[in-house]
């Protein structure tokens, strides 16, 4: 029958031209989209719209002078770039940081980590219209946000993390607003799965949409939940641990369909994972200094620099000068919430990077937007870009 | 590094393509090959289908410019082995003006990266499917991260700032 009927109604071939303006285009995406009727034969996607050169500004700055930069990059967890950034700069000097900036350090990037994974999802819920996740997650997003501004005074763009350690100590208070937000944050997770994981109208929208195979994510370069969703056991920090992911027990989530629903099973169950790390890591951080002692990296603290002439030099030599890198290439990658997140660094011998690459997971996981939503419906098409969660401070760079 | 990932990454992969690989070089733990442009296909292969390698993931392809007379450009493979979490670069050495193959017949994932380094660099791949600017407007002059293009772009209507061209 459907057969006859499709004789009867012509259905002409358009092409349509969705965003860069669109709601949720998750910023400034310029898709074009080739429909036959409701059914999307090619997707194309057409992104650089952000883009603002950061690696060539990158070529032209001071090796510490760069770390917020990379706050820009995915905006929506500033800590995990700060991470990638500077742990391939502490790689290139062969630096090894304190154990308690090791801590400090896994607990900011999980913490990011949750926050990045609520307002993508929040914002994929509302693409889907659903409005009132949205206002759940971003109040526990609201909660870490505070965290973020008691260890460095800022909420989002935080260049927390410093090659070398990080910028302030983790304070007493931060660890008790953490402590409390690991009490109630499982009880919310369970909220939000009481709103969406159940939903009849949740599960039509992803339920077996976007599906695509473990081999071919790979071959497309997929990573993070993207790729787990398809049942791809891969998590940097399981496979290659640093910090001390090594001496903590969490899962690594994995999917069975990677369809769009599988997608958020893993970034619901990643959260809960990283709550239980940050569980760890409070009970387990040590004492000590959050910082290399080498006055080379590190700089003074802010109230010697006011208070004693030695530190006040010391400031300016290492604002004015930096500290610079032997020669070689590094290339060191972190589980960022979107994926492997890699900087590859090529190092001249001077204070500046030579040549300096961001491997970005938003860039290489839009790739697949085509082959995820081929064959299906237009209105899938949004729900298809939200479950990769793409941020385009960081696909365009 | 310890020695019996050192004999594989390195040791092996020399001997199986001796005379093609230039170069090796070992910095922090980290690998890298430079191959010559004809056998860069057939390493590649070779990387994803060994099984004690099994280099199935393209993790990155990006460019360098050395800003030299000869050999200015390197094009750098970096992949991953998911089956053997281990890491292992591939470098090729081009000159200006100079293409080199693509790899998105064997990774479809290398089609964004190659054309971002065409974008950037100038660096045409050869029989890639899809060969346009990514970043940038199709009609952009100049390929931004070469070393000889101004940090503020050229002047022009859009950019008063900008370098004057010579």
């Amino acid at each position: 029958m459907t057969d006859n009927n499709e004789e009867l109604i012509t259905t002409k071939e358009v092409s349509l031209h969705m965003g860069p303006q669109h709601p949720s285009s998750h910023g400034v995406l310029h898709l074009v989209l080739d429909l036959k009727g409701e059914k999307v034969l090619k997707v194309e996607p057409d992104i650089g719209y952000l883009h603002r050169g950061t690696e060539k500004i990158a070529e032209n700055l001071l090796y510490h002078q760069f770390t917020p930069y990379t706050d820009r990059l995915d905006y929506m967890c500033a800590m995990s770039n700060n991470l990638a950034y500077v742990s391939a700069v502490e790689k290139l000097m062969d630096i090894e940081i304190t154990p308690r900036a090791k801590y400090i350090r896994v607990i900011a990037a999980e913490l990011s980590r949750i926050s990045g994974h609520l307002l993508g999802m929040g914002a994929w819920a509302v693409d889907l219209g659903a409005m009132s996740i949205l206002l759940y997650m971003i109040r526990e997003r609201e909660i870490i946000l505070d965290i973020f501004e008691q260890l460095c005074g800022a909420r989002l763009t935080l260049t927390y993390l410093r090659v070398g350690g990080v910028r302030y100590d983790f304070t007493d208070a931060c660890k008790e607003a953490c402590q409390h937000f690991v009490n109630i944050m499982p009880k919310r997770i369970d909220e939000y799965e009481g709103i969406l994981t159940g939903n009849r109208i949740w599960l039509d929208r992803n339920k077996d949409v976007g599906v695509i195979k473990g081999d071919d994510a790979i071959n497309l370069g997929l990573s993070g939940p993207s790729l787990r969703a398809t049942g791809v056991d891969w998590d940097v920090r399981k496979d290659e641990p640093y910090l001390v992911y090594g001496d903590l027990s969490f899962d690594v989530p994995v999917g069975e369909n990677g369809d769009s629903f599988d997608r958020y099973m893993v970034r619901i169950n990643e959260m809960r994972q990283s709550v239980r790390i940050i569980e760890q890591c409070l009970q387990r951080m040590p004492d000590g200094p959050f910082n290399v002692d080498d006055p080379q990296i590190v700089p003074p603290v802010k109230k010697e620099v006011y208070n004693n002439m030695e530190s006040l030099i010391h400031h300016f030599k290492y604002v004015s000068e930096g500290f610079s890198a032997p020669k070689g290439e590094i290339y060191s990658a972190i589980e960022s919430p979107k994926g492997e997140l890699g900087v590859f660094i090529v190092s001249d011998g001077t204070a500046k990077p030579y040549r300096l690459k961001l491997r970005v997971p938003s860039f290489m996981n839009l790739q697949s937007m085509n082959e995820l939503s081929q064959g299906g419906y237009f209105a899938d098409v949004i729900s298809v870009l939200s479950s990769l969660d793409p941020v385009f401070g960081e696909c365009d760079k | 590094m310890d020695s019996a990932k050192e004999k594989l990454l390195v040791d092996k992969v020399v001997t199986a393509f001796s005379g093609e690989i230039t170069a090796t070089d070992t910095f922090r733990g980290d690998v890298t090959h430079t191959v010559k442009k004809n056998s860069l296909k057939s390493l590649c292969t070779y990387l994803r289908i060994e099984k004690d390698l099994g280099f199935n993931y393209l993790v990155d392809v990006l460019g360098v410019d050395r800003n030299t007379d000869t050999k200015r450009f390197e094009v750098v493979y970096v992949f991953y082995s998911i089956p053997n979490k281990q890491r292992i670069r591939v470098k090729v050495q081009l000159d200006d003006g100079e293409s080199i193959p693509t790899v998105t017949d064997i990774w479809r994932g290398a089609n964004w990266p190659e054309r971002e380094v065409y974008d950037m660099f100038g660096i045409v791949f050869d029989n890639h499917p899809d060969l346009r600017r990514i970043y940038l407007e199709d009609d952009w002059e100049g390929y931004p991260l070469r070393k000889d293009y101004p940090l503020r772009g050229y002047k022009d209507e859009f950019n008063p700032n900008g370098e004057e061209r010579e």
